[in-house]
Formats: structure tokens, sequence, C-alpha cells
């Protein structure tokens, strides 16, 4: 549906380069990366609002790279929802119907649709500074759609919207989705919001494309060290990999399977570490010994910091679970993790 | 607060100093001519033309301004481009120039031997004390003030408005009618004003250009040389009332549109 080849833009201080995406037909797909790693303008340049420098963005076979972007049939949704002030929230909605060939009823119907759809309607005749933040947002999604666009972009949507409204509106998004023939891409710096959303993704980073792939992919097989970082692996060390072993300063990782030797990256989730206050006998190929350095509260779970020696590890676990084993800061722990929970790269 | 400090008084008394100053000599130039002899000049045909010439000049010229720096305006609010910096510093040399080298400017590239001059003697346009000469001096003073308070407006303008309106269909015309200038029309007006405040105000430069036909201006000034102080005085209460007027009216319009909106 949309496929971006070898594209390269220069703005200002941005330059991404060597862009290469394939997005399918009703995709919901996630654009993910660190704040200024040029998401936005990536969005916009798909959407032809600014300039590209070289390479190709397709849309159903159709070379759209040099089309003004009135003629690309593709919505955009900005962070800030860029809501008319002028204009009232029905003729927000409304905005794009007249340059569009659709009907005045069947637009009014569409209208009354995504209204209802959005649960706008006792909002329409309001004018957008007087709504909240969700609001906004719904009202921003509305405008966009009624043009029926073959694709819908989405500026980091969720992160300005409080906890609440934002699980909300990934409800909202999720059926949006279903009703639709968009294709979606969403733009988002947190990894979570995505793997909820997402079937397909991509990381980008410092101007290039890192990994893209489903979202399964990303999380469970990140192929470098700032993906890793990026889906939250929280366990990331710089190694000597040797036959199946991985060196961590003075410690052996058993890999389970042979590796390139020299130097490399592992990383191991955090909820991947098993923790017990004796020694196991479990299948488990990797066992050390270490001092809790420290815990951190998460909420529901805990993050527990642990020292083998010169390495430093990280565990999540619950808090009957902290409780149940006596954690504490100075304890001495085993911890253990599979050969097969580890990502080398 | 009840021990205003010497901070608050001395910013007080610099309040009051300023203000004082500058309504002052205006209260007392308001108040010195007498009723008798304000009729008298407003029946003097002179002085309402030169009002009404004055007037009218200043009101082409804002409206040139605001033809030929509209365009500019948004050019330089949205798009960065090498040299702007110099179009920029460009656009205040007006503000900057001695109001008599305007003139002269003028007259140096308009006069008989510049072919320029040459071209619009053979198209039949005379500068030199003409209408046309007065309104050339007075949009070439007044366009910087219109461009800057026309371009504040755009700058107020988030890009993304626009991109919104062009990713639902509009073309660049379409978003600049429907939604760019919707939204900076108060700062364009605000610019207009300006420019024809600015144009109204210019002596200098069109004295030089320009000493008849008479605009208001160059009136007081004649009057102020051949008869003093008490000759000019009633002009100038005329003029600077009914711009005042003028001026006033145009915010209550605009103002009153804002709350029916």
């Amino acid at each position: 549906m949309i496929s971006i080849e070898n594209l390269h833009i220069q703005l200002g201080e941005f330059d991404l380069h060597d862009i290469n995406l394939h997005i399918a037909e009703n995709d919901f797909f996630m654009l993910m990366g660190p704040s200024g790693a040029g998401k936005t303008i990536l969005l916009e340049a798909i959407a032809g609002l600014v300039p590209v420098k070289s390479g190709q963005i397709k849309v159903a076979g159709q070379d759209i790279t040099h089309l003004p972007p009135e003629k690309r049939g593709i919505s955009i949704v900005y962070q800030d929802y860029a809501l008319f002030p002028h204009l009232t929230v029905a003729n927000n909605i409304r905005y794009g119907l007249r340059f569009q060939k659709i009907e005045k009823t069947a637009g009014e119907q569409r209208l009354s649709e995504l209204l209802n759809l959005l649960n706008l309607q006792h909002l329409a005749n309001r004018s957008p500074e007087t709504l909240s933040g969700g609001e906004q947002q719904r009202v921003a999604m509305a405008r966009a759609l009624i043009v029926n666009p073959r694709v819908l972009l989405l500026d980091e949507p969720l992160s300005a919207l409080d906890p609440r409204l934002r699980e909300e509106f990934r409800l909202v998004l999720k059926r949006l989705q279903q009703q639709s023939t968009a294709t979606i891409l969403m733009v988002t710096h947190d990894f979570a919001e995505a793997l909820a959303l997402g079937h397909q993704g991509a990381i980008i980073n410092a101007g290039k494309i890192e990994q893209s792939g489903s979202m399964e992919e990303l999380f469970q097989r990140p192929q470098s060290t700032l993906v890793a970082d990026f889906v939250g692996m929280k366990n990331l060390f710089a190694v000597t990999f040797l036959g199946e072993k991985a060196r961590i300063k003075d410690l052996q990782i058993q890999l389970g399977h042979s590796h390139a030797d020299g130097e490399g990256f592992i990383a191991i989730r955090s909820e991947d570490i098993v923790l017990s206050a004796e020694q196991l006998q479990s299948s488990m190929r990797n066992s050390f010994q270490g001092m809790i350095k420290q815990i951190i509260s998460q909420g529901f779970y805990y993050e527990v910091h642990i020292a083998v020696s010169e390495v430093s590890f990280c565990a999540l676990v619950t808090k009957g679970a902290l409780l149940e084993m006596e954690l504490r800061e100075g304890k001495e722990i085993y911890l253990f993790f599979k050969s097969t929970a580890i990502h080398t790269f | 607060m009840r021990h205003k400090d010497f901070f608050f008084w001395g910013t007080f008394a610099c309040a009051v100093t300023v203000i004082a100053f500058i309504t002052l000599p205006l209260v007392q130039m308001l108040a010195a001519p007498s009723l008798e002899s304000l009729t008298e000049t407003i029946l003097d045909k002179d002085v309402l033309n030169s009002i009404l010439l004055s007037l009218s000049a200043a009101a082409l010229a804002a409206l040139i301004s605001f033809v030929l720096g509209t365009p500019l305006a948004y050019l330089l609010a949205r798009r960065e481009f090498r040299g702007k910096r110099l179009v920029e510093g460009i656009i205040d040399l007006p503000i900057i120039i001695p109001h008599p080298v305007v003139g002269i400017a003028i007259l140096s590239v308009t006069g008989r031997n510049h072919w320029f001059g040459q071209l619009l003697t053979d198209l039949g346009i005379r500068i030199m004390g003409s209408v046309t000469g007065i309104v050339t001096v007075m949009v070439f003073v007044a366009i910087p003030f219109y461009i800057k308070a026309a371009k504040e407006g755009f700058d107020a303008i988030s890009p993304r408005l626009e991109n919104v309106s062009r990713s639902l269909g509009a073309s660049m015309f379409s978003t600049f009618f429907r939604i760019t200038f919707p939204l900076a029309w108060r700062s364009m007006l605000a610019g207009i004003i300006m420019a024809c405040a600015r144009a109204i105000s210019e002596f200098g430069a069109i004295v030089i250009v320009a000493y008849h036909p008479m605009i208001a201006p160059v009136m007081i000034y004649e009057r102020f040389e051949s008869y003093g102080l008490k000759y000019s005085q009633p002009v100038a209460v005329w003029l600077i009332s009914i711009c005042l007027i003028l001026f006033l009216l145009l915010r209550i319009l605009t103002t009153r549109q804002k709350k029916s909106a």
C-alpha cells in the first residue's frame, strides 16, 4: 500500500536518509523512536508537506513523491491537533468536504456518523478553544476521516492525553481502524503504546530506520542496542563472544548456540530473569549469585537491581514475590535466565 | 503592599513624566485655538483640500502597501531562505533613513536624468509636484510598518493549520483565503492603520518631492513659517482630530466584529 524507497529528506538540522518502509493495506503501522528522531518530519514528507531530496513514495502503486499535498488523499492529525480556531467543531470537521467530490447530503450524513462515532454530537457548535484535550483530539480525528483518506497519519495522538483518556482513546483508535479502510501510520515514542495498538512497526533513530517488522519481532528480537533499549530491555551488555559463550567482564554467559567470535552485545528482558533465595535445580543454563543493590517501585512491579561481581542485572518482580522472598537491599540472591532469553547482536 | 518602596515610586514617577511629556503639548495645542478660528479654518477651501488630500493619499498608500506587502510578509513569515536577513534589513531602511533623504532619493531615480525617470516621463507619469509623487513617498515610508504587522500576524498562525488544510484537499490559494486570512486579518488591519498613520504624518520627504499639491502637514508648516504659531494650530487640530476619529472608528468596528464572530 505505502512503499517508501531510499527516501532522503534534509530540512534544517534534520537529515533523514535511506528510509525504506513497506506498509500493507489497512495496516496499523507504528513508527517509533526517541524525541528528535525525525518522526514528524517523515510523516510530513509522506503527506507532501516537506520537500523530499531524493527517493520515492508510492501509495497503492502510484508515485506520489512530487504530488502536492491536496492531491494525495493522505490526512494528518498532529500532536497539538491543529484545529482551526475560527471555525466551530462541526465546521472544522466539515472543512475537507468542499474540496472532495462528496455530495452535500452524503457529506452531512458522514459528519453525523463521525460525530456519533467519536461522541461529539453535543459539541458540534462549540468553538475548539472551549474543548478539553481529549475532545479536541476526537475533533481532529473526525476532520481527518471525513474525507475518506487512503492513509491516515497520526503524530503522537496519545501523548498529550492523561492516562485515563489515553486508554479510552486507544479503544476509539482500534474501533476506527476496524471500521475504516484507511491505512494508519502512527508515530509514538512509547513502545508500550505501540505494542498495544500496532501490528507492524519500525524504529527510527537519528534520521534512519533502525529496524522494521512485526511488533512481536521488534520486541523479541531487537537487532541493535538502540532497539533493545527502546523496547525496554534493561539488561544490555557489551560482551566478547567466544563459541557458545559470551563474556561480560568476568562473567561467562551460556548462549545455547554458537555466535561468531568477537565483540558484540547481548540483551535480556528484565521479566525473563528469575530470582530465588536458594540455588535451583532447573533447566536454566545461566545461574549467578549476587547481591541486591537497589529496589525501585514501578507501581505494580518492582525493579530489582542485582550486582553479580562487577555486572549489574535488573529483574522485575511482583509485590507479592518481593514480600515472600523477603527481598531487601544488601541481601544475597540467586538469579537465573534461559539461554533462549538472550538476544545477541 | 502598604509600604510601597523606592523602586515602585521611582517607576511610577517615570511613568507619570513620560505620559505628561506626550500629552501635555498635544492637549495644549488642541485647547489653544478658539472655536471661532477652528470654524473659520475648516471653511477655508485650501485647508479642507489639504486635509482631504492627506487622508486620501495616505489611504491609497496603505492600500498599495496591503496589496504589495501581504505576499512579502507571508513569505517572510513562512520561508527560510538565504539572504532573508538582508531582505528584512532592506524593509527596515525607510524607517531608519532621514525623511528628506527619502525625498531626495526618490527624486534621483524619477528625475529626467535617470533612465527610470525618463521611462516614467514617456509613460506620462509625473512624480515631482504631483499626487502620484505624494503617494509614492507615502508608500515608501509606510510599507515597512504594514509588512512588519502582517508578518507578525502570519507568524502567530501555526503552519500546521495550513498543512492540515492542504492535506484535506485545499489548494494553497483556498488555504490562504479560508484559514490564513481569517486568522490574520486583524493584524493586517492593524498594519494598514499603522501604515496609514505613518503616511499621514510624513512631511520631510513629501515637502521635497511635492510642495504642491499641498498636504496638511506641508500646509501647517507653511502657515507656521508665514504667519506664526497661531495660524498653524487650527489646521493641526483638524488634522489630528479627524485622524483620531477615523482610527477610533476602525478600532471600534473591528472589535465589534470580534464579539459577533
